[in-house]
């Protein structure tokens, strides 16, 4: 931001880089983008408790039907899994875009990767319906109901980003996302990061280590 | 669609696109519907955004709540007031005490604090409202929400029955098959995205915008121990928050968490909510300790003892606290390797408690007291927490903790950290800050009754409990039988219950007594204890701009050393009148962020979808839609009032090459930067 701006306030603290105007902060972060990683710093606390929950009941108890471990086709997860971390990719182009002012492309990488996204809940979606066909619902035992509402809440989080991510597609079409606001993609980027990264860490923990 | 906006006279009209047509409302990038901007009368508290107003409504409702959940505890108490009674049936009984420990624990003492980090924390770091105001407004409705939810049990099936902390599996559809654990599942999902958004909004806050040269280490420590709180709440209630929907999967959708028949592990619950549940009861204590490490000073006329050490005691019982969870589980057979473990780090965390104790103390040690009510009740709090910290340490003896485990021991314990120590410190934090809040000071002598009165009823009601719990009598019983030997004391703790009650009611009729007293007294002025933070230099009651202009701080307690020097052999004396260092009454044209109707639509929206997860999904779709219009409602109503458009603060990215901005809205623009619905 203007330094020039900044030079003539005094701040005897080095802790305090801005006087009285508005926008600088203390740590040089913005509010919004500090909110959002407080928040997701909260995230990983109630991703945390479902993931413990769920490696304590990865099996289920004996006699109660298929365990979730059973039933995975790896290579189809790892697919949407590889589609999803993808997306991250196109995020960061869509928020380059739009800081270079280019919002042709902005909406372009925007769409893909709400795109992206929703391949990934389809993909979820087409899993759960195969497990419930399998035999494994969200009430058969201890270990179905802790896979359901773990990845759930992974594809609950997912979806809200895409809806998100649509709303910002429909604000920049109205004109109402100018470059200037280009930091509201940025934490929007933010919290899609975040939740592919616990897909990461979701993925390996309950699909691939075997328990 | 809205008002047009007027150009803005510096000509930062850059929000057109680069490409495309230019937009017609040049300062309302995401402007759809026009803000309200009633200043007065009921609408204006429904839809304020001003951090003031927001922390005067966290305090009233849970004073509201505060009231009924004393009722609770006087129902119980009339309840043992003798042997065989059955006032209440088993089944009441249940509901009342669990009722009454989920009332104090997340409609009282938690908003209670954070209706003194909403109105004092932007006062003490010079802000001008907190980093999200809208988000602000979200917090508190949905905390007043998610507890009228709660109690609305009462009249839909009964309330919750299994103990404020609700163990699984006795807390699932076989032991307790009535809603009232459902209400108490949903309605504290509410208030926890409550305090959770109230969360992430005070430490920005804090972070973020303290006035120039409030270094961390210059913050009074009631900040500090914000700061401290709100991590705490940060990382704790996700923890709750995950518990919660697997008990509510397996109550209302048959999920398997806790079925045992399905092979549930019956120590799952125990350890989600304790790992949540012992942050909690820190994060409950250190507001108030925040609050009597900065009013000790006060009327002690000296520099609190060992500010870092106060400060980073706080910060090691944040850290701390996360290491002692399963000292609430020694008797479920969690094995000799963790009891010993948490034995230990249980007893550990004395020490930083025992330090903030000591400083206390060394403060007042050689200080000019002026023993006024804040300070009868600072002294109350530091005995009483004493009191309750050192059978604290006794539950840390695993063996002996073995005995005390449910009974009346460990309810002797809590009540005095948490009404002997949090609550003292609320009441002197009441006394303090009313006349800065209301603008009137609260009698000294019916405080002092006030005082007095809790302070005997407090011991007569909690005092003997400890007896009764090394008796033997159990908690949760709903008698006893006369051959117990338990009549006496119970006897003294329910005269000593209605004590409590009477300090309570002098406390309400003080309220109001110095209200209609105040016609005839003189106003209290900006500084009425001649105390030492920032936020004494503003008139009382605080104006809407809070400062003008924004002070800079060069220290600790940067407001008494303006009036404050010291000679060289080191006597303190006066340099400047508090008339000439306080700030003025005056008409600032200050532009602050306007009211909207949004936060109250959205949190209004989470109770219909809670109604509809028990009764009826169908109704879980208006909710979702309320939730949902309010949201983008929020995203798109006009950043700011339009009618202040002249004294708009152009955005972050629009200060390159305007710096011809008049001082005086320096902050103003600050608030609205939440766009995206973000949580």
């Amino acid at each position: 931001m203007a330094s020039a701006t900044h030079a003539a306030v005094t701040a005897p603290d080095p802790d305090v880089v801005h006087g009285g105007h508005g926008y600088a902060t203390n740590t040089g972060i913005s509010n919004t983008k500090l909110g959002m990683w407080l928040f997701l710093g909260s995230e990983c606390l109630l991703f945390g408790g479902l993931i413990s929950t769920y490696l304590l009941y990865r099996h289920p108890a004996p006699g109660t039907g298929p365990a979730p471990s059973e039933l995975y086709d790896i290579p189809f997860t790892s697919i949407t899994s590889f589609v999803l971390l993808m997306s991250s990719l196109t995020m960061v182009l869509a928020v380059s875009a739009l800081e270079g002012g280019d919002h042709f492309k902005f909406r372009l990488w925007t769409v893909a990767t709400a795109l992206l996204g929703s391949v990934f809940i389809s993909g979820q979606v087409y899993e759960f319906t195969a497990f419930v066909h399998e035999g494994m619902g969200f009430t058969t035992n201890r270990s179905s109901s802790a896979f359901f509402t773990l990845t759930g809440f992974h594809g609950v989080h997912v979806t809200i980003g895409i809806v998100m991510l649509v709303s910002l597609l429909l604000f920049s079409l109205r004109g109402h996302l100018p470059r200037e606001r280009a930091e509201v993609v940025e934490v929007v980027g933010l919290y899609w990061h975040f939740v592919d990264i616990v897909w990461i860490l979701i993925f390996t923990v309950v699909y691939l280590i075997p328990g | 669609m809205s008002d047009l906006v007027p150009a803005s006279p510096t000509g930062t009209g850059t929000l057109a696109l680069p490409e495309g047509p230019s937009l017609t409302k040049p300062s309302s990038p995401l402007g759809v519907f026009s803000r309200p901007t009633t200043k007065t009368g009921w609408r204006a508290w429904v839809t304020t955004i001003d951090h003031k107003r927001i922390g005067i409504m966290y305090g009233a409702a849970a004073l509201v709540f505060f009231i009924i959940g004393g009722c609770e505890a006087l129902l119980i108490r009339a309840q043992l007031w003798a042997p065989k009674q059955h006032l209440l049936s088993e089944e009441m009984y249940n509901q009342v005490f669990t009722m009454h420990g989920t009332t104090m624990v997340f409609l009282v003492v938690m908003p209670i604090g954070a209706a003194f980090a909403n109105y004092l924390m932007p006062l003490q770091i010079g802000a001008r409202d907190v980093a999200f105001p809208r988000i602000n407004a979200f917090s508190v409705w949905a905390f007043i929400f998610g507890g009228i939810f709660l109690n609305s049990s009462w009249l839909l099936g009964g309330g919750a029955d299994g103990g404020w902390f609700n163990y699984a599996p006795n807390s699932g559809v076989l032991y307790s098959p009535t809603h009232g654990i459902d209400f108490w599942n949903l309605g504290l999902i509410i208030t926890g995205v409550a305090s959770l958004t109230g969360a992430v909004n005070l430490i920005v806050t804090v972070l973020n915008m303290r006035a120039p040269g409030m270094g961390l280490m210059k913050m009074p420590v009631f900040t500090w121990m914000t700061l401290v709180t709100q991590f705490l709440l940060l990382f704790a209630i996700p923890v709750l928050t995950a518990a919660q929907f697997l008990l509510m999967f397996d109550r209302l959708f048959g999920a398997n968490f806790f079925n045992i028949k399905e092979g549930a592990n019956p120590l799952l619950w125990e350890n989600l909510f304790w790992v949540f549940g012992h942050p909690e009861v820190y994060l409950m204590i250190l507001p108030a300790f925040g609050l009597v490490s900065d009013m000790l000073p006060v009327f002690s006329r000296k520099p609190i003892f060992g500010y870092p050490f106060i400060v980073f005691s706080g910060v090691a019982i944040g850290f701390m606290g996360w290491g002692v969870w399963a000292h609430h589980m020694f008797v479920s057979g969690i094995g000799p390797v963790s009891v010993t473990v948490f034995s230990l780090t249980t007893m550990f965390i004395a020490v930083p408690t025992g330090v903030k104790i000591l400083n206390w103390t060394a403060t007042m040690w050689g200080g000019k007291l002026r023993f006024d009510t804040p300070l009868l009740f600072c002294c109350g709090l530091i005995t009483m927490f004493t009191i309750g910290g050192l059978s604290g340490v006794t539950h840390s003896v695993a063996p002996a903790d073995t005995q005390q485990t449910d009974t009346y021991y460990i309810v002797a314990h809590f009540h005095y950290v948490l009404f002997g120590g949090a609550f003292f410190g609320f009441m002197g934090g009441f006394y303090f800050y009313w006349p800065k809040v209301f603008g009137y000071r609260l009698n000294e002598t019916l405080g002092k009754w006030n005082f007095w009165v809790m302070l005997l009823g407090f011991n007569l009601t909690f005092g003997p409990m400890h007896i009764l719990g090394l008796q033997g009598m159990a908690r949760r019983y709903a008698s006893y039988l006369p051959e117990d030997g338990f009549t006496f004391w119970n006897k003294l703790a329910t005269i000593g219950a209605f004590t409590l009650a009477t300090s309570v009611a002098i406390f309400l009729f003080n309220i109001f007594y110095s209200k209609v007293k105040a016609k005839d007294l003189p106003p209290p002025g900006p500084d009425p204890w001649d105390a030492r933070t920032i936020e004494w230099m503003i008139p009382s009651p605080t104006p809407e701009y809070n400062f003008d202009p924004i002070p800079t701080v060069t220290t600790l307690d940067d407001f008494w050393y303006r009036k404050y020097g010291e000679t060289e052999d080191g006597r303190v004396v006066r340099i400047a009148a508090t008339e000439d260092v306080a700030q003025p009454v005056h008409d600032a044209h200050v532009h602050l962020p306007s009211p909207s109707y949004w936060p109250i639509v959205t949190a209004f929206g989470l109770p219909i979808v809670a109604y509809g997860l028990i009764f009826s999904l169908w109704l879980c779709i208006p909710g979702g839609l309320i939730v949902i219009a309010g949201l983008y409602g929020w995203a798109t109503e006009h950043p700011d009032d339009p009618e202040d458009a002249t004294h708009h603060v152009p955005g972050p990215d629009h200060l390159e090459g305007d710096d011809s901005d008049a001082e005086h809205t320096g902050d103003a623009g600050e608030a609205e930067k939440e766009v995206v619905p973000v949580g």
